[in-house]
């Protein structure tokens, strides 16, 4: 029995240091957001919103979020679409060279954004399309494309095969069985592939970086903070967004995740 | 395959479904390879991209020696990040799926994850708060007493490797916990009755049965964190330049783009041969 107390210590004490490693600098970050000084390092001066103040009132930084916005949601639409009509093509029909279509598909996973970025922007350079929120969420098509395709693919089973079949027999239409029966079977999965496909986007920076020049999106225009050194205001920015996607993550884990138990 | 067996007959209204996803990745991921394949093998004199046709820029690779030193210095991070990593998850993921009750693994697992979720150019600037001279490391310390001056911890590979076992610790947690709730508690059982103690329980029976999760996480590690420009960047200071970097200032300052493309066709081969090394355990399997 003491050998079992002994471990189980062992095991707390190294969980609290584990979650104590993952959270410092997150709690270094908020505390820091709410400084009374110029500087978001030791000692603390006092609690103040000041700096939450001057993110909300720098229309920079709110343009920036906007654009964000916009490319998340817009570019999730299109790869869980994609995502979508692709995993439906590969599970369903009898198509040739399979292994090399997914392959192709999943392909993007393997390779830095870095590289992808740069292959855009050199092609995009030769073709004339100019740097733009576009360019950037072409490019966030590119690599949540992989994602939400296995993941939607994963779910296609073959009880819904089944169901499809079911009410093919019952003189549903393939744009009917779609719609009305697959899609609706397969919400868990397409929620999760958007919502996973939006907080990627909404987080990606060396694509945006490389592929926007005047509209930028919130992680390039916060990057450009950066240069201005230490500042409690990059901490409130940066608060903000993680308390925005910590909600987001609650939701998909109460809504989704939960549901997808039953 | 049963399932391929039922799949409906080949009808050309099937490739309307694929060929959208398939297109999009041909336009935007294919040919912008084959144009960076095409322009690694050009020249830029002046402002102008000179169609010269010369693996002078593979060559420079090797010649000059920051850029082998570079890709030198991304390897040793990258492994050293990869297996730290490791060590560090595997045991908090088997906490989480052995001595945390069932009911709250999956706040447990949440919690681990969280930080995750900060924006990602944030994570390494709030490390920067930690690890900065005046930072909240190095104000401990020096306030309890057990420093004198305030260690270097920022701008250096260390700082860099902080940065990034952070990120890795929490996605091989992830990884590492899925493959472990997923083994059924007979084979430890049967380990058991058998006569095997704990250690030689998990060394024989459980560590081989999650070692594709591991894998898998090992390489989706190696692959991000070769390739990343934000950590070592913010983390790191110029002391020393890490592959991601030098392959940006080729962009970024002198517009060089036959050089950064050849860099960037390097890096790829380095990945690709992880790959093919990673390849038995990695696959696209469907429930």
């Amino acid at each position: 029995m003491r050998g079992t107390s002994w471990r189980t210590a062992a095991s707390s004490v190294y969980a609290i240091l584990v979650y104590g490693f993952i959270f410092l600098p997150v709690v270094v970050l908020v505390l820091f957001s709410f400084q009374d000084g110029r500087f978001p390092i030791p000692p603390f001066e006092g609690f103040s919103l000041r700096w939450y103040e001057a993110v909300l009132a720098d229309s920079r930084l709110m343009e920036a979020l906007a654009n964000s916005i916009v490319v998340a949601v817009g570019s999730s639409l299109v790869t869980v679409l994609l995502g979508f009509l692709s995993a439906y093509g590969l599970a369903r029909f009898a198509l040739p060279a399979k292994g090399v279509q997914r392959a192709l598909l999943t392909a993007p996973l393997t390779v830095s954004y870095l590289i992808i970025g740069m292959g855009l922007l050199i092609t995009f350079n030769f073709i004339g399309f100019p740097k733009s929120l576009l360019a950037a969420g072409i490019g966030h098509v590119v690599i949540n494309l992989p994602l939400c395709f296995a993941i939607i693919y994963s779910q296609m089973g073959d009880h819904q095969a089944n169901i499809e079949k079911a009410a093919r027999d019952l003189g549903a239409s393939e744009w009917q069985v779609i719609t009305l029966v697959t899609a609706p079977m397969l919400w868990p999965a397409l929620f999760a592939a958007f919502f996973l496909s939006m907080t990627f986007s909404w987080d990606e920076f060396i694509i945006s970086f490389l592929l926007t020049r005047f509209d930028v999106t919130l992680p390039v225009e916060i990057w450009s903070l950066l240069r201005s050194g230490l500042n409690p205001k990059t901490n409130a920015v940066g608060s903000l967004v993680f308390g925005i996607s910590a909600v987001l993550v609650v939701v998909l884990e109460l809504v989704v995740l939960r549901k997808g138990r039953r | 395959m049963a399932l391929a067996a039922r799949a409906r007959r080949f009808d050309l209204g099937a490739w309307g479904f694929v060929a959208p996803a398939l297109l999009w990745t041909a336009a935007f991921f294919v040919a912008p390879f084959v144009v960076m394949a095409v322009v690694s093998l050009w020249e830029r004199i002046g402002t102008d991209l000179v169609a010269s046709w010369s693996f002078a820029n593979y060559l420079k690779f090797f010649e000059r020696g920051h850029f082998l030193e570079a890709m030198l210095n991304s390897l040793e991070v990258t492994v050293i990040v990869t297996v730290t990593s490791i060590l560090l998850a595997y045991p908090f993921a088997w906490i989480i799926a052995e001595k945390v009750p069932p009911r709250l693994q999956r706040l447990a697992l949440v919690l681990a994850i969280l930080p995750f979720w900060t924006s990602y150019v944030v994570r390494s600037y709030s490390w920067l708060l930690v690890l900065a001279n005046n930072g909240i490391i190095n104000e401990t310390l020096l306030g309890i007493g057990l420093i004198g001056e305030p260690l270097d911890l920022a701008n250096s590979r260390t700082a860099t490797v902080i940065g990034f076992v952070h990120f890795f610790v929490m996605l091989l947690t992830l990884t590492i916990y899925a493959n472990l709730v997923q083994l059924s508690p007979n084979y430890r059982k049967a380990a058991a009755d058998l006569g095997a103690g704990p250690l030689s329980t998990f060394w024989f029976v459980v560590l081989p049965l999650t070692l594709p999760g591991i894998m898998v996480g090992a390489f989706l590690t190696f692959v991000l964190c070769i390739g990343d420009y934000i950590t070592p960047q913010v983390l790191g200071g110029n002391n020393e330049l890490l592959m991601p970097q030098v392959i940006m200032l080729q962009i970024g300052r002198r517009a060089d783009f036959p050089t950064a493309s050849a860099l960037a066709i390097l890096l790829m081969i380095v990945v690709t041969i992880a790959y093919l090394g990673f390849a038995r355990w990695i696959r696209l399997e469907r429930a």
